[in-house]
């Protein structure tokens, strides 16, 4: 079993260490578990901080661009239109210091074709939370629903569901995704183009990483249905269905939270992976990593165009990852 | 042409205006660098005064003394070095210094240096009167480096194993197309030289080739490297790039494939008998694979002279070298053979309609879209077929598109409204995907034709297959309506001829391996190219190919982006260098170091 994300239920049930911590409060009062994981969390600034740059970037990302709102509009262009006159013909690079920055734009050029690097960073974590959001959301839910069903039903289930996570786990994830993307037709599925390529990459990246989250959640299913709760709920009656949905899964969606939270940094990672290496989304689209590969060829030029992006990657993956600690610590404290 | 790096040649007559007209325009170009230079430094302190493009006219630090080691670096490696087996330009302008074709370009800056001159060969080829037999007469006394004389035999052996064979793949094969051989199976299957019947050696100083058709222009062919001399018995394949039996005036001293190259003076090499070359240094050594931004810095250090490949310095050495009046000093900034364009497929709808070709012409920005291959010193904006060194160019501007040609959007929403499509239309673009500068111009190319509303889906594909499996076939065109492809080409020779009759002839347009993207078959464009190579006068023929270009350009399916230029640079310590606008490249054979 991984130790640190044993949120196993005995935590949650550490009533008497969360009565003594309430003890400095004004009463002694009865609190709900999530209630004491809020104020764990609260108490943690690196996890406040994570979270704050989480919810910013993800609203920052839904109102980037018309019709929920338009700040790219309003503080940069077009993320795809180019600048010529704003660049060097004979060197190539942005004109003026810092590669261009100036209050049009905020993050200056990119060098070439003198695209505002504001709007293109916007417009690229559109398509990374957007990815990594919804391949999560994949693997989240196939790797609950396999986990519970591995742990709760145990064994030839068990073993079939446990070799298949083996397999899977096995899978060279990256080569596979670079071949999937790489021979996608431009049309396929009622989708085309971009919209088909991150219909692909999320497909790809959820259906291969649910065996993270099984694993996790059929270790817990494993010990939780061994435990008192579940035999009175049988011994009263209760079918599979409503122990696994109304009695397992509530006691599982810490564990599910915390890991899912920390999926997300890897798959945005994994999405700059693929753009970097061009099997990402296709231009005119910006991307964070499809941003760094051109990078590569004018860094000596233009430093600030391999800084933004490569900035924008680090920030996201370092916030998510220090939400998902701080969920992780406050929802279990033993694993501390 | 099948490699990118294919020798042309630029041209007679015009690059005399054009050359002086780019040099003004780059040396103005370089008065408005942003980066801040005041101008006023340096006035003439450094120790070699010579200016910016100076070799483009000159020869700079003109220089007789012998010594020293010269030294070259390339970020790839040779197809061969094989003068027989290669097709890249540097190597048909390096490959002079050990091999001798019978034709060669005058040794002299600006537009003189595309003038042919003799060299194995006592004079230019003598035709006949059909025009389908030319002879030539070998120069007596040229001997190889093991002191044995050339045999007219020897040329006629070398032309056979660079053309009919299977083994030697990597030049072009134009003796095999135009030579009347019959079935001839090459010297490795059929030993006996005599069943070649495309060339004659009635005596052992005359070779007498036998052509198909009338062919005007074929002492450029015999100026390529495939027609310097090889005895047969020192013949070793595609190994003969080991050991070249030099007739130039260095032989090999040794050679590691894909490593490094050295050259010693070859004392058999008698300068009586070479009009064209120089023997200056003692020693030449090449480095093959060596990382490109290392050449440049070791280039402006001086501890190498030549980045052998030409192809100019690297962005950020551009960037160094432009922003410091010095540095600049010592860079040219020559033509390559290069017009990079694109083609509109006549086959795809909407550009089976012509004034929906016109819109692009239009909408185009083509000072973004000369922006990805470095701006100004990139390339000049182009707006025909032919490049301004080739012979036959005239300037000509049919689709004027404003002021800086950032598009002229009344125009092209004319034109779209006259084709059915006032609002726009969707199609897409082909791209060589691993070509970062032309997947920059798709981009630009798109955004700006967005302006007028023709939405362009850009498609990449590999270079490797680009010509057998995609943009090069006509039928993958059509099914996945590639409407525009961005493609580019450099021409053999610098003629008219040599430049389009892959590119527009509609009898050129094959299955796989197509050149005629645009699938243009215009039967006027087809007998004009015919006429022109049987044309034997020279300026009439030139004429021919300025009305192929203007019919070309009057179809609407081509468009030019640039003519590229390329920005090389000269250490101080090169001398007796200049540049060819047979290669524009410095003349290797000519090069010495100071010592």
């Amino acid at each position: 079993m991984t130790a640190p994300l044993d949120v196993s239920g005995q935590a949650m049930e550490a009533q008497p260490e969360a009565v003594l911590e309430g003890a400095g409060g004004k009463a002694i009062e009865g609190r709900s578990l999530g209630r004491i994981a809020w104020i764990r969390l609260k108490r943690d600034k690196a996890a406040i901080l994570g979270a704050f740059i989480v919810v910013f970037l993800t609203l920052v990302a839904i109102f980037a661009e018309r019709p929920f709102g338009g700040l790219i509009a309003l503080f940069g262009d077009d993320p795809n239109i180019p600048n010529n006159d704003l660049i060097d013909p004979l060197t190539s690079a942005p004109m003026g210091a810092w590669g261009g920055i100036s209050l049009e734009h905020p993050f200056g050029l990119e060098p070439v074709n003198g695209r505002d690097l504001f709007a293109r960073v916007l417009s690229g974590a559109q398509i990374s939370l957007l990815v990594a959001f919804l391949a999560t959301l994949l693997s989240v839910v196939i790797g609950s629903l396999m986990g519970v069903l591995a742990g709760f039903f145990g064994g030839w289930v068990d073993t079939l569901i446990s070799r298949l996570m083996d397999i899977f786990l096995a899978f060279p994830l990256l080569l596979f995704a670079i071949a999937i993307v790489g021979a996608l037709p431009d049309e396929a599925l009622g989708l085309s183009g971009n919209a088909l390529r991150i219909a692909v990459i999320v497909f790809i990246i959820g259906f291969f990483s649910w065996p993270y989250i099984a694993r996790i959640v059929r270790g817990q299913t494993l010990s939780l249905r061994e435990r008192e709760f579940v035999d009175a709920a049988r011994s009263l009656g209760a079918g599979n269905g409503y122990i696994i949905f109304r009695e397992m899964l509530p006691n599982l969606v810490a564990p599910i939270l915390v890991y899912a939270t920390l999926l997300i940094p890897t798959n945005i990672l994994f999405e700059a992976a693929l753009s970097f290496l061009g099997v990402g989304v296709s231009e005119p689209q910006a991307s964070w990593g499809g941003m760094l590969t051109r990078a590569v060829d004018y860094y000596q030029i233009a430093p600030h165009f391999m800084i933004v992006p490569g900035l924008a990657i680090f920030i996201t993956v370092m916030a998510f990852n220090l939400l998902g600690d701080g969920l992780r610590d406050a929802l279990d404290p033993r694993a501390r | 042409m099948r490699k990118t790096n294919v020798l042309a040649l630029a041209a007679l007559g015009t690059v005399l205006t054009m050359g002086l007209a780019a040099c003004g325009g780059t040396a103005g170009g370089g008065g408005n660098t942003s980066s801040g230079n005041n101008n006023s430094s340096t006035g003439g302190g450094d120790a070699s005064a010579a200016k910016h493009n100076d070799a483009y006219t000159k020869v700079v630090n003109p220089s007789d003394a012998k010594g020293g080691t010269l030294k070259f670096a390339l970020t790839d490696e040779p197809d061969s070095m094989d003068p027989g087996n290669t097709y890249y330009a540097w190597n048909w302008n390096f490959s002079r210094l050990y091999s001798r074709p019978l034709m060669t370009y005058t040794p002299k800056p600006g537009p003189e240096g595309l003038k042919l001159v003799p060299d194995l060969a006592e004079a230019p080829g003598e035709v006949s009167a059909d025009g389908k037999t030319w002879t030539y007469k070998l120069k007596k006394g040229i001997k190889y480096d093991d002191g044995t004389e050339v045999k007219a035999t020897d040329v006629k052996y070398a032309i056979a194993r660079s053309n009919f064979t299977d083994e030697l793949t990597d030049g072009p094969k134009y003796f095999a197309q135009y030579l009347d051989a019959g079935d001839y199976k090459g010297p490795y299957k059929d030993k006996n030289l005599d069943d070649f019947k495309g060339i004659e050696t009635p005596d052992d100083y005359t070779v007498v080739f036998k052509l198909k058709a009338p062919f005007s222009e074929f002492d450029f062919l015999v100026a390529n490297p495939q027609s310097a001399p090889v005895p047969q018995a020192k013949d070793t394949g595609v190994d003969y790039e080991k050991a070249v039996a030099s007739t130039g005036p260095y032989k090999f001293e040794s050679y590691e494939v894909g490593k490094q190259l050295n050259l010693v003076r070859n004392p058999n090499w008698d300068q009586a008998t070479d009009t064209t070359r120089k023997q200056l240094p003692d020693r030449i050594e090449v480095q093959f694979k060596q990382n490109a931004e290392d050449i440049d810095n070791r280039l402006i250090a001086g501890q190498i002279h030549v980045d052998l490949g030409g192809t100019g310095l690297q962005p950020a050495g551009r960037a160094k070298v432009v922003s410091n009046p010095q540095l600049k000093d010592s860079t040219d900034n020559p033509f390559t053979p290069f017009n990079r364009y694109a083609m509109m497929s006549t086959k795809v709808a909407p550009f089976d309609n012509i004034d929906c070709r016109k819109a692009v012409q239009y909408a185009i920005d083509k000072t973004a879209t000369q922006a990805p291959w470095g701006g100004p010193l990139g390339g000049d904006i182009g707006t025909t077929a032919m490049t301004p060194t080739t012979v036959g160019y005239k300037p000509f501007d049919l689709y004027p598109n404003g002021a800086d040609h950032k598009g002229d959007l009344a125009k092209a929403k004319e034109a779209l409204t006259a084709c059915g499509h006032p609002d726009g239309f969707s199609t897409n673009v082909a791209v060589r995907g691993d070509r970062t500068k032309e997947v920059q111009v798709a981009e630009a190319l798109q955004a700006s034709l967005a302006r007028v509303g023709i939405k362009l889906t850009i498609k990449k594909y590999p270079s490797g297959d680009w010509s057998a499996q995609y943009a090069g076939k006509p039928d993958f065109v059509h099914k996945n309506n590639l409407g525009i492809m961005i493609a580019g080409w450099g021409s053999d020779w610098p003629s008219g001829f040599g430049f389009l009759s892959q590119i527009v002839d509609g009898r050129a347009i094959k299955p796989s391996g197509n050149y005629n993207m645009m699938e243009l078959n215009d039967p006027s464009i087809n007998e004009l190219l015919d006429k022109g190579i049987q044309t034997a006068d020279a300026a009439q023929r030139n004429e021919i190919w300025a009305q192929v270009d203007q019919k070309v350009m009057e179809s609407a399916a081509f468009t030019s982006f640039v003519y590229e230029k390329t920005l090389i640079f000269r250490p101080a310590s090169l001398t007796d260098a200049y540049v060819h606008s047979a290669w524009g490249m410095y003349d290797y054979t000519w090069l010495g170091v100071k010592q």
